[in-house]
This record gives structure tokens, C-alpha cells and sequence, in this order.
């Protein structure tokens, strides 16, 4: 009789959207195979058909809570080639209205990375992947070190106040228009960043962001060997670069490096049906992406904060410049593939969007009132911004009538979905190998490594639902013999 | 000028000139009684019944009933505002109004009474029948899923005296539709109005949604039912 077990993760915590690990344990108790299942089920893609072509950056933008600014963003830079605005042709954005837009993207990567790492991930850090349940939260971080939680509250709540001032509320705002934008920043609006009256200012927030940056490097003077080795994995990496390989969250070619840092290519995003292909598998809900160039096998590769940082060839701040220096040189100038230094990467980030936060309220631009444009209508538009998880792709075509009658999503997270699986197949052997029975630590250990990805899983299926975690056991018969939910 | 006459709401006095509207003369006094169909100045439409109130004794649609002195008027009983919720809930459930990407968010009529009434959840349930959004030669849309078959496009939109919009077949199969000659006669400035009109977000003009930031809406900036004058 076949007596391997099958533990199952059902909901995952602490990330967005809703999942389920499960790890197969053959009767000697070898990890025979680990899978991260997406469960839930939205289909966007299907029910925006028939809609009018200017409600897309409003109605897509429901498949997030936490980072609906990407797919406002996203979707209206789509939009903007339906009405014949394209960046690099002869009909771009008003300078206006691009910055506008850029503020809004940059506040919400500002607040999400915040939110993620502090709220999310800190109690990981602070109190172990072993350590008390009930403190594994923002409240026992609160708790234990009430000026870092009072520091991550307040930075998140001004990524939230910029969203709000340029897109008209915190979530779900309105804002981004077909070919611009529906409002300026008022200098009323500005001075609230600026002169630290009602919140800390903008300098403040900067201050803040490299205080939580050593944080994150104290830790890992501490635990030097375990972040750097817990469920790393060789990969591909990809993001979006400006033309002169900085950083560029918002508009950019994709650039792609293979697990040493070499280039593999760059293209437009505008090619991504030629250049990306995706799989289907019967376990999941969410897609697996792949470069067809290397192929299904081998094309898999990841996005978001550490990719990001590895494809870019430099961050156009200064103090993040200088981070991403530290950050680059710790591998010696090779791609770093280490999944728990998506920490670090994500909040150099942090320190990157608040200082194109603070240039950005500088620019007299965001006053004017320039702030719609439209070039030669066509039936097809494609938009690709870095959302806060990585790279997140909208196309969408209309018929004669402005209808939209495709659309095709690839979310960030969806991109990360072979990483995050062989990441957590890594960290099932790293816990679960031979052991006989299975402890809420080794299954929070598990859940570590995903969080690292900080997965959005509602926006990577379109889907709705709430996001706990189960991990069941199973023998190797099939039989449950343990589970263990949230 | 005709007369001033004294009615009663909910038992206070009020006065108006006789004949008023019911429903204008109630805001002028200060009492709101919830309305989609009726536009003011206009004659009523009583379509829509959202503004059921009781008259002497009787249950009626406000906007149907001229000011008559001494006319009591019940506005505020728990089971007049029950049924005009109700009312409003019909609405919601019979065809697909989902607020969160419509243009006409924050300056909705449903939307506000909705609001004005505390609405949630609705007491039936949803039927999710699919409608379209029509295309009229690229100048004017109808979306369907939001029409409440008020009338007031079919009433108060017109070119000379011909109607622009109709109403085509009968009960749940009800469309408003539209005279594609008269159309194309339609300035844009006449367009607009026919988008204002429409209490809701079924009569739309291409490409030009979402043009008002959050907070300088009609409804951001007011509750429907402190605007007196907001009988439009």
C-alpha cells in the first residue's frame, strides 16, 4: 500500500486574492511535487465585451483593491491608442496629463510596496516564520515596534492621498481619460505633500523609506544565509526600461536577462503576442506564461521589484541610485536570484517612487490645464505599465461601434506563476523533507516564500473571493491524512 | 397668478399657488419626495412612481397632483418610504446597474435616491437579462442595461414637435429606440441635452465619459434631496 501524504495550504494568508498550496509526500516522506493553486475565478476578459471603449480604464480596475491605479493606468494607455494617442508617435499625451498619470502610478507603487512588506511581510522578519501566531500580524508588529507600524501606516496612507488627489479618491478613482486626464493638481493639492501640516511631507516620507530599507538590511546582516538561500531559484527576468535602460514604471521597451544577468532580448511591448506565449494547466485558474523563444519548458521567467532591478542598468534618483549600487554589487553585477531579496529590491522602490514623488510635485506642469489630446482613431490598443507586482499587459480591440470585442490581460502575478511554484516546491523540501508530521511553521514557511512574490491572486485570475490558505496532507494513496486551514 | 392656497405635509402647513406640482411645491417648502420621471416645469410623466406619496387618504404618485387647499399629504410614514424603496429596488433588479463604471456615477438620479434611501442590498432578486449598448451612427449610444423606461427622453427631447426617442414593444421587452432622421439633425449641444435628460446613464455620447473629476459631481457636492430646485 502506497502511504505518501499530500499537504495541503487552503487559503494562503497574507496576500492578496485567495490560493491553496498543496505538497505531495511519497511514503518515504520526499517532497515528490509542490503546487500553488489559483482557485478563484473572475473572467473580466469576457463580460468588458460589448462595453463602450472609454469605460475600460473605469471597469477593469475592479479586479484590484490594492492596486487598481496599475489597471486604470494600464487600460487607459490601451484606450489612448484607440483614440490615436501613442507615446513616440506624433500624437502623445499633453505633458500634463503624463505626469498627472506618473504621480498617480508612483504613488500607488509607493503605498503597495509599503502595505506588502510592513504589514504583510514584517511580521515574518520580526518574529520568525516559527514564531507566535497570533503576533504574525500587523497588530503584533504594532505591538512590538509601534514606531515602525506608525511609520508604515502613515506611508502608506500618503501613497494613498496622492492616488486620491490625481485620481479622485484612494481606490477605484476616475481619472485617467481616452488620451489624458480629467484633472490637474490644484497648488492647494500640492502644497498638502509639501508642507507637512496636515501629513508628514514628502521629505519625510523619503527619510522614512530609507529607515525601512535598513531595516530590511539589519535583518539580513543577521540572516544573511537564509535570505539568501530560502527557495532560491534560477530564472529569467523581465521589466520594463527606458530607452536608456533606467528604471521606468510607467512606459517603457521590456527587456529580459537570463538567470546570469545576460541579455536575452528587448522588444515592444506592442509585440508581446509574438514575443510571450501562455500555458494551461487543469490545477489552476491562473495562466503560465513563457518566452517563446526559449519555449515552454525553459521560458518561464519572473517579474516585479527584483527582476525589475535586475534588467535595469540604473534608477534615475540619486538615493536609490545609490542603494541599487549596494544592490547590484552584492552579486557582482549579475542577476540576483535570490526570491527573498524581492524584499530588498522592492523597497529600494520604495525609495525610488518617493523621490520621483517629490520631483514630480516640483513640476509646474501638474498645474496647467492642457490636459486631453487625440490623434487618428484606431480599432486596437495595447498598454503595459510595472504595476506595484510586476510587468501587467491590456489589450483590447473595439468594433465599429467603440465596443470592446477582445481583450486579453496578462497580470503580474500570472507572470510569476512557474517562479512562485518552483519557489514553493524549493521551500517544501527546504521544511518538509522526511518529516512525519506537518507543523503550522513549516506551512507558514511556505507561505514566506510566496509572500516574497507578494502575489495579487484576484488580479491574476480576474477573480473574486476572499484569500486564506489551506494546506492539506495527503498519503500517497490519496488519502487526507492532514490539514491545516486559515 | 393663481391663488395661495395652504396644504398640509405630514401635518405641518405649507403653502404654494394652487394647482403647483405637487412634488416642486413640497421642495419649495423644504420637503424632498423622491423622483426619476419628473422633470420640472415639465408636464408629469407619472411613469415612474418612485414619488408615491398619500393624498388625503389615498395612495398616489406625488408629480400626478396639483395643490389644492387644504390637501393633506403624507410624505414621511414608514410604509410610503418602505414602498417607495421598494420601488427603487424594482429598478435596480430588473435590469444591470452596475454603478461602479458607470459614466453617470455621482450624478445619477437612481444612484442618489438610491443613496438618499439607504439602500444596500435589494429585497428581490437580481435578473440578470443581458441587454446591449446600441450604437445610433456613431452620435448617440443607448445602453439598455441602465434604462428605467422613465419617458422622459421619449417627452422631453424633441426636434420642433417630433419626438426623437420611442418607446418599442411592451413590458420587460420595452426599448427606447431612436428616429435616426431626427438624428442626424442633432447638434452636439442637443445631444447633451438629451444625455441630461436621461436620470440615469442609458442615453450616453460617444467618447465623452468620465469628463468631471471625483468631487465636483452634481452629487458629490449636494444629497439629491438638498437640492430644492433639483426637480431637473
Amino acid at each position: 500500500m502506497n502511504t505518501g501524504q499530500k499537504i495541503v495550504i487552503d487559503p494562503v494568508t497574507r496576500v492578496e486574492g485567495h490560493g491553496r498550496i498543496t505538497v505531495h509526500l511519497d511514503e518515504n516522506h520526499h517532497v515528490e511535487e509542490a503546487r500553488l493553486h489559483i482557485v478563484e475565478f473572475r473572467g473580466f476578459e469576457k463580460f468588458v465585451h460589448g462595453r463602450p471603449y472609454w469605460e475600460v480604464p473605469v471597469l477593469v480596475q475592479r479586479l484590484c483593491g490594492i492596486c487598481p491605479v496599475s489597471h486604470h493606468l494600464a487600460g487607459a494607455k490601451a484606450i489612448d491608442e484607440i483614440v490615436g494617442i501613442s507615446p513616440g508617435s506624433d500624437h502623445t499625451l499633453t505633458p500634463t496629463a503624463e505626469k498627472m498619470r506618473r504621480l498617480m502610478h508612483y504613488g500607488q507603487v509607493f503605498q503597495s510596496h509599503v502595505l506588502h512588506f510592513f504589514y504583510l511581510c514584517s511580521p515574518d522578519l520580526l518574529f520568525g516564520i516559527d514564531g507566535e501566531v497570533e503576533s504574525r500580524n500587523i497588530v503584533g508588529v504594532a505591538m512590538a515596534e509601534p514606531e515602525l507600524a506608525k511609520k508604515a501606516i502613515l506611508m502608506r496612507k500618503f501613497g494613498q492621498e496622492i492616488i486620491r488627489a490625481t485620481a479622485g479618491k484612494k481606490v477605484h478613482g476616475i481619472s485617467a481619460v481616452p488620451g489624458g486626464i480629467h484633472k490637474t493638481l490644484s497648488a492647494e493639492e500640492r502644497d498638502y505633500f509639501l508642507n507637512g501640516k496636515e501629513i508628514p511631507a514628502i521629505d519625510t516620507m523619503i527619510d522614512w523609506a530609507l529607515e525601512g530599507l535598513d531595516f530590511f538590511k539589519s535583518f539580513h546582516r543577521d540572516n544573511r544565509e537564509w535570505l539568501d538561500g530560502y527557495a532560491a531559484v534560477p530564472s529569467s527576468h523581465m521589466g520594463m526600461v527606458r530607452k536608456d535602460g533606467a528604471l521606468d514604471l510607467y512606459h517603457g521597451d521590456l527587456k529580459v536577462v537570463d538567470a546570469e544577468g545576460t541579455l536575452l532580448q528587448t522588444f515592444d511591448y506592442h509585440d508581446y503576442l509574438n514575443e510571450l506565449g501562455e500555458e494551461t494547466k487543469s490545477w489552476s485558474y491562473m495562466k503560465f506564461p513563457y518566452l517563446r523563444s526559449l519555449g515552454r519548458q525553459d521560458g518561464w521567467y519572473r517579474v516585479g521589484p527584483l527582476p525589475r532591478l535586475n534588467v535595469c542598468e540604473f534608477l534615475p534618483s540619486p538615493l536609490a541610485q545609490k542603494e541599487f549600487e549596494a544592490f547590484r554589487a552584492y552579486t557582482g553585477g549579475r542577476a540576483n536570484n535570490m526570491s527573498m531579496h524581492y524584499h530588498w529590491a522592492r523597497l529600494i522602490e520604495v525609495v525610488h517612487a518617493a523621490e520621483v514623488i517629490r520631483d514630480l510635485l516640483a513640476d509646474p506642469d501638474l498645474q496647467k490645464d492642457n490636459l486631453i489630446a487625440r490623434g487618428t482613431a484606431a480599432g486596437e490598443g495595447i498598454g503595459v505599465v510595472e504595476a506595484p507586482r510586476g510587468t501587467l499587459f491590456h489589450h483590447y480591440k473595439v468594433d465599429d461601434a467603440g465596443r470592446i470585442n477582445f481583450c486579453n490581460l496578462i497580470v503580474s502575478t500570472t507572470n510569476n506563476n512557474t517562479a512562485m511554484n518552483r519557489a514553493v516546491a524549493a521551500a517544501a523540501e527546504d521544511l518538509m523533507e522526511g518529516v512525519p508530521e506537518v507543523t503550522e511553521a513549516m506551512t507558514n514557511g511556505v507561505e514566506v516564500v510566496l509572500r516574497a512574490y507578494d502575489p495579487c491572486l484576484s488580479c491574476a485570475t480576474h477573480a473574486v473571493g476572499q484569500m486564506p490558505l489551506r494546506i492539506e496532507l495527503y498519503d500517497a494513496g490519496g488519502t487526507l491524512r492532514d490539514v491545516r486551514v486559515r | 397668478m393663481a391663488d395661495e392656497v395652504t396644504f398640509f405635509i405630514d401635518g405641518r402647513p405649507c403653502t404654494a399657488a394652487a394647482g403647483d406640482n405637487l412634488v416642486e411645491a413640497a421642495a419649495d417648502n423644504g420637503v424632498y419626495i423622491p423622483t426619476l420621471c419628473h422633470y420640472k416645469g415639465h408636464k408629469p410623466l407619472g411613469t415612474c412612481r418612485v414619488c408615491m406619496v398619500r393624498v388625503d387618504g389615498r395612495e398616489a404618485a406625488a408629480c400626478t397632483f396639483g395643490v389644492r387647499d387644504g390637501m393633506r399629504v403624507d410624505v414621511d410614514a414608514p410604509e410610503l418610504a418602505d414602498a417607495r424603496k421598494a420601488l427603487i429596488e424594482l429598478l435596480f433588479v430588473e435590469r444591470n446597474h452596475f454603478c461602479p463604471a458607470c459614466e453617470k456615477s455621482g450624478r445619477c438620479d437612481l444612484q442618489a435616491v438610491a443613496y438618499h434611501m439607504h439602500l444596500t442590498v435589494p429585497r428581490f432578486p437580481y435578473r440578470y437579462v443581458p441587454f446591449t449598448v446600441e450604437n445610433f451612427a456613431g452620435k448617440l449610444l443607448i445602453d439598455h442595461n441602465r434604462c428605467i423606461l422613465c419617458g422622459r427622453c421619449e417627452e422631453f427631447v424633441r426636434r420642433g414637435d417630433s419626438k426623437v426617442f420611442a418607446m418599442k414593444q411592451r413590458s420587460s421587452e420595452a426599448r427606447i429606440t431612436v428616429d435616426l432622421a431626427l438624428l442626424a439633425e442633432m447638434s452636439a449641444n442637443e445631444i447633451a441635452h438629451a444625455v441630461h435628460v436621461c436620470p440615469v446613464g442609458a442615453i450616453l455620447a460617444p467618447g465623452q465619459g468620465f469628463d468631471t473629476p471625483i468631487g465636483r459631481r452634481k452629487y458629490d457636492t449636494h444629497r439629491i434631496g438638498e437640492i430644492t430646485d433639483g426637480r431637473d
